[in-house]
């Protein structure tokens, strides 16, 4: 294009950018001030939903321990332990009122390698597992960031695992014996029937 | 100093005047370098919608002094391989040039710190000092990034400076003077009679204020090329080469590229402002003359607020423009400055000169 | 007009008078960590080799230990900045496999939240390719608009850069209330910031002159590398995957494809791939005003959503418009519950092997910008 006309348009769509930033000198800013103004306030339309993804709180007294959060997570990072309570034993019921099965004696988050995808959630049958809103969590140790929510005591859950270890080897003994005790029947029925 | 100067009248005529004279101008740069920085980081912000720094003191306003002790106890890195003396020299070369040019600004008409009847040449002159900085700055850090930036910061400043030469003269053609207190005072009355509007003059002067205007333009755009500010800001090249000639300095070394840059701003702005806008003259001429009986001190207050408020007006636009425009490649400015700005100029110094002899 | 020096250079022939300089793994530039090494005549770009694998992180072997919902997380993590595109051809696939039909809202919401994310996606190209010229501004005003769209997408799913929202069969969790409203203000706030955008930095003559005539893709060239989206759309090949091989509900759209057509400088320049993404982002308001006139308003979008994902054997391609080009998985079923093979067919590493061909005989500071323009993201070149 012709010389001149370079030139112009040059000074012209310069001028045109100027303007526009000159507007924008005068116009509101959109600056939310944290920590003066918190995201969960009520910013208006910058304000955090209540369904944010941020850090995972798990209501213990609903855990049923039943592991589904464990085998939903794509990272690995839930880590459980239970133990089946003894049918004669005081378990206490769940939140809800349902009957509990498992003690759960260990179950422990580590955030350094949550994800926040959320796959937990619906994975709960009982939903122990939510995502909350909290995402000021920052520790200077590593390992402050692993979340115990078990409060059960470690002499606690060794008693309990002993209980059961005990209770197990006498129902497998009894389970033998009575298989044993079965098949001795079966066959003296079946001598009996032979002999008549 | 044979000029009316009111450190002399005050003090009089002798060693102590003359450091108060030398020491003025520098405490009026540092301020003025912490109120850019300010300036710059707030008027950036608030162009792009956002706020900018709002955690040191109320609004942001300690900001500058907290980068400057940033700044001051960073460490003093030196490449191994990198020339000692020409490292070390080369930061304080670019602020001596800079410096330099104060010695000859008038910030009122009872006060510039060395009268000479050459002033405009002196400026002219004592303005490509800073380059020598730049270069050694480059050369002596030893690395490919900052050499590339300095041997283009070199071309881009020197082609530059031609443009701004023939506008300079023009004015100089149309004042006949080289003296800077002598174009200043030929531009006093109202705002009319200043240089972008053709100088003093009747109504004929109608038909030199397009070529006035466009000189005007000229020096500016060219100006910018001298201080390296967007968009001709290749030698600092942030996205391409870094931080081109001054990525191997830290700390206060760094701290003087950076003053100097402000610095250089400042009197690009001042030079504008005496050469077209008139100076230290109030627009409204000579209304306010009367004021507190014509006392000294008024109209020293009164000319200092006018010369500053215009040439801050001017860093404002410089600004302004930093943070809208993208920026030139390097064979694009150099075909701006040879074949759009050079001809140009020459055109237009044609005739103003012709005014000049008409006149 | 300058003149574009024709070289040819052999590894073997290396003269003296050439630089090899490292534009590192670390760039001012915000692409990610690519390392590019660039030998240098003078200011003269005469070979370009990019390193890429600082980001790899497995992402195929990954999945195949995890199952069918397990990987969206991983696939999320491939195009960071638009990540629901990313899932859309995945869920696709698995519910072609699996026989499983979604229900109408859910295709809608699906259709309006991968147009989002390309206006979203399309915002930070253009927003760091200016920024990549020189000018600050025009990326502040992007990431503002860029942050409504992503508040949209924190309400509906949680997550504002990585959503794990489309899942196999449906959606995670319903639209918020005044997602309807919302989605039409920000559709004017878009538009509105685009014409901003256009005057102040695409029309500008100091863009103009730097991004017309550099990087000229010619379109066969384009087309044997194997490129897509914008890149092959600036060079006036009309091929959208939307268009070509509809999926979803895109059929019941009308929108155009724009193309470049050499308006500022020739044909395939990078000013041509920057207004291409300027104009897909009006197509996007275009298809994104028409889905919500048409979506229908209740509608339960969990109910197809198994509870245990079962794919029988078989093996499939899909493919999908991701806003950088076209994404594509090959998944491989062995009837178990996690995948046997996931690939990737990534847009940007596809996209970026065109590089060396393009940036010969330019200047150095022309090859910052023919990256920018190419407009690659580090997640999907190394996976």
């Amino acid at each position: 294009m012709g010389y001149f006309e370079k030139i112009w348009l040059g000074v012209k769509t310069v001028l045109i950018g100027m303007g526009i930033t000159l507007k924008h000198l005068f116009s509101h800013n959109v600056t939310i001030q944290y920590p003066n103004v918190h995201p969960t306030d009520k910013a208006g339309s910058d304000r955090m939903p209540d369904n944010a993804r941020n850090r995972l709180f798990m209501d213990y007294d609903l855990c049923s321990g039943c592991g589904g959060c464990v085998r939903a997570c794509p990272v690995d990072c839930i880590n459980l332990n239970t133990v089946k309570a003894v049918p004669d034993d005081d378990v206490p019921p769940l939140k809800d009122g349902a009957k509990r099965g498992l003690w759960v004696l260990d179950f422990e988050i580590d955030f350094s390698k949550c994800c926040f995808c959320g796959l937990c959630v619906p994975a709960c049958p009982t939903g122990a597992m939510k995502m909350t809103t909290e995402f000021e969590y920052s520790t200077l140790n590593k390992e402050d960031l692993v979340y115990k929510f078990s409060h059960l005591s470690k002499e606690f859950a060794e008693e309990k695992t002993k209980i059961y270890n005990k209770f197990a080897a006498e129902k497998k003994k009894k389970d033998a014996e009575a298989k044993k005790a079965k098949a001795a029947a079966a066959a003296k029925e079946k001598a009996m029937a032979a002999k008549v | 100093m044979e000029n009316l100067n009111f450190v002399y009248n005050l003090i009089g005529q002798n060693w102590l005047a003359i450091l108060v004279i030398i020491v003025l101008p520098l405490v009026f740069v540092l301020l003025y370098a912490l109120l850019a920085i300010l300036g710059e980081l707030k008027f950036a912000s608030f162009f792009q919608d956002r706020l900018g720094p709002m955690r040191t003191g109320p609004w942001g306003i300690f900001q500058p002094i907290a980068e400057v002790v940033k700044l001051l106890q960073k460490e003093d890195i030196t490449p191994t391989a990198a020339n000692k003396m020409l490292y070390n020299l080369a930061p304080f070369l670019m602020f001596t040039g800079a410096y330099s040019a104060f010695a000859v600004i008038p910030f009122s008409q009872y006060y510039v710190p060395s009268g000479i009847n050459v002033g405009l040449f002196y400026i002219f002159a004592v303005g490509s000092v800073g380059v020598i900085g730049i270069v050694m700055g480059g050369w002596a850090s030893n690395n490919k990034y900052t050499i590339l930036g300095a041997m283009r910061a070199v071309a881009q400043i020197v082609s530059y400076e031609i443009p701004a030469g023939a506008a300079i003269l023009s004015i100089a053609a149309l004042s006949s003077s080289l003296s800077i207190q002598e174009i200043i005072i030929q531009q006093s009355g109202w705002f009319w009679n200043w240089n972008i509007f053709g100088g003093p003059g009747g109504f004929e002067k109608i038909w030199v204020i397009p070529f006035t205007a466009i000189l005007f333009v000229i020096y500016f755009i060219s100006s910018l090329a001298e201080t390296n500010r967007v968009p001709f800001d290749i030698p600092e090249g942030e996205s391409e080469l870094v931080a081109g000639y001054h990525t191997e300095y830290s700390g206060m070394k760094f701290a003087f590229f950076f003053f100097s840059e402000y610095a250089n701003m400042f009197i690009v702005s001042a030079i504008t402002v005496i050469l077209f806008f008139g100076g230290w003259n109030s627009p409204c001429g000579d209304l306010t003359n009367g004021w507190f009986g014509g006392a000294e001190w008024w109209i020293i207050l009164r000319d200092v607020f006018w010369f500053v408020m215009k040439s801050f007006f001017f860093v404002f636009v410089q600004i302004w423009l930093r943070w809208t425009l993208p920026r030139f490649r390097v064979d694009q400015l150099m075909e701006f400055g040879w074949k759009v700005l050079l001809p140009i100029s020459f055109i237009c110094f044609f005739f103003v000169a012709l005014w000049a002899m008409v006149r | 007009m300058k003149e574009k020096k024709n070289i040819d250079v052999a590894y073997s022939l290396l003269e003296s008078d050439r630089m090899r300089l490292n534009v590192g793994p670390q760039h001012p530039s915000t692409h990610g960590v690519l390392r590019l090494e660039v030998e240098l005549d003078g200011e003269i770009v005469t070979e370009v080799v990019p390193h890429i694998g600082y980001l790899h992180r497995c992402f195929e072997k990954h999945c195949e230990n995890m199952t069918y919902p397990q990987c969206i997380p991983f696939i999320d993590r491939l195009d960071y900045i638009s990540s629901m595109s990313n899932e859309f051809p995945y869920v696709i696939g698995v519910e072609k496999m699996a026989g499983i039909e979604v229900p109408e809202r859910v295709e809608y919401i699906r259709v309006i939240m991968a147009e989002l994310n390309r206006i979203a996606n399309h915002q930070i190209a253009v927003a760091t390719f200016g920024l990549d010229a020189g000018a600050f501004t025009p990326l502040l005003y992007l990431f503002r608009d860029r942050e409504f769209i992503l508040s949209i997408f924190e309400k509906a799913s949680g997550g504002r850069l990585l959503y794990n929202y489309f899942w196999v069969g449906g959606l995670a969790s319903d639209v918020h209330p005044t997602f309807k409203e919302d989605v039409l203000d920000i559709i004017k706030t878009v538009r509105q910031t685009n014409a901003e955008i256009m005057d102040l930095l695409v029309e500008n003559r100091i863009f103009v002159e730097r991004t017309a005539n550099v990087g000229i893709l010619p379109a066969d060239v384009a087309i044997n590398f194997g490129c897509s989206g914008p890149m092959l759309r600036g060079s006036g090949v009309a091929y959208d995957v939307r268009k070509a091989a509809p999926y979803s509900i895109y059929d019941r759209f009308d929108f155009d494809i724009p193309v470049g057509m050499g308006e500022r400088g020739t044909l395939g320049d990078c000013w041509d791939r920057n207004i291409v993404r300027m104009r897909e982002m009006e197509q996007s308001c275009r298809i994104i005003e028409q889905a919500i006139e048409q979506m229908p308003s209740d509608g339960d979008v969990k109910e197809k959503v198994p509870a245990r994902v079962k794919v029988p054997k078989g093996e499939i391609y899909v493919k999908a418009e991701n806003p950088k080009g076209e994404l594509g998985f090959y998944i491989v079923s062995n009837g178990k519950p996690k995948p046997e093979r996931l690939r990737a067919r990534a847009t940007s590493f596809v996209n970026l092997s065109v590089i060396n061909d393009i940036s010969k005989g330019y200047m150095f500071a022309d090859l910052i910008l023919i990256l920018g323009s190419i407009d690659i993201v580090l997640g999907e070149v190394d996976r």
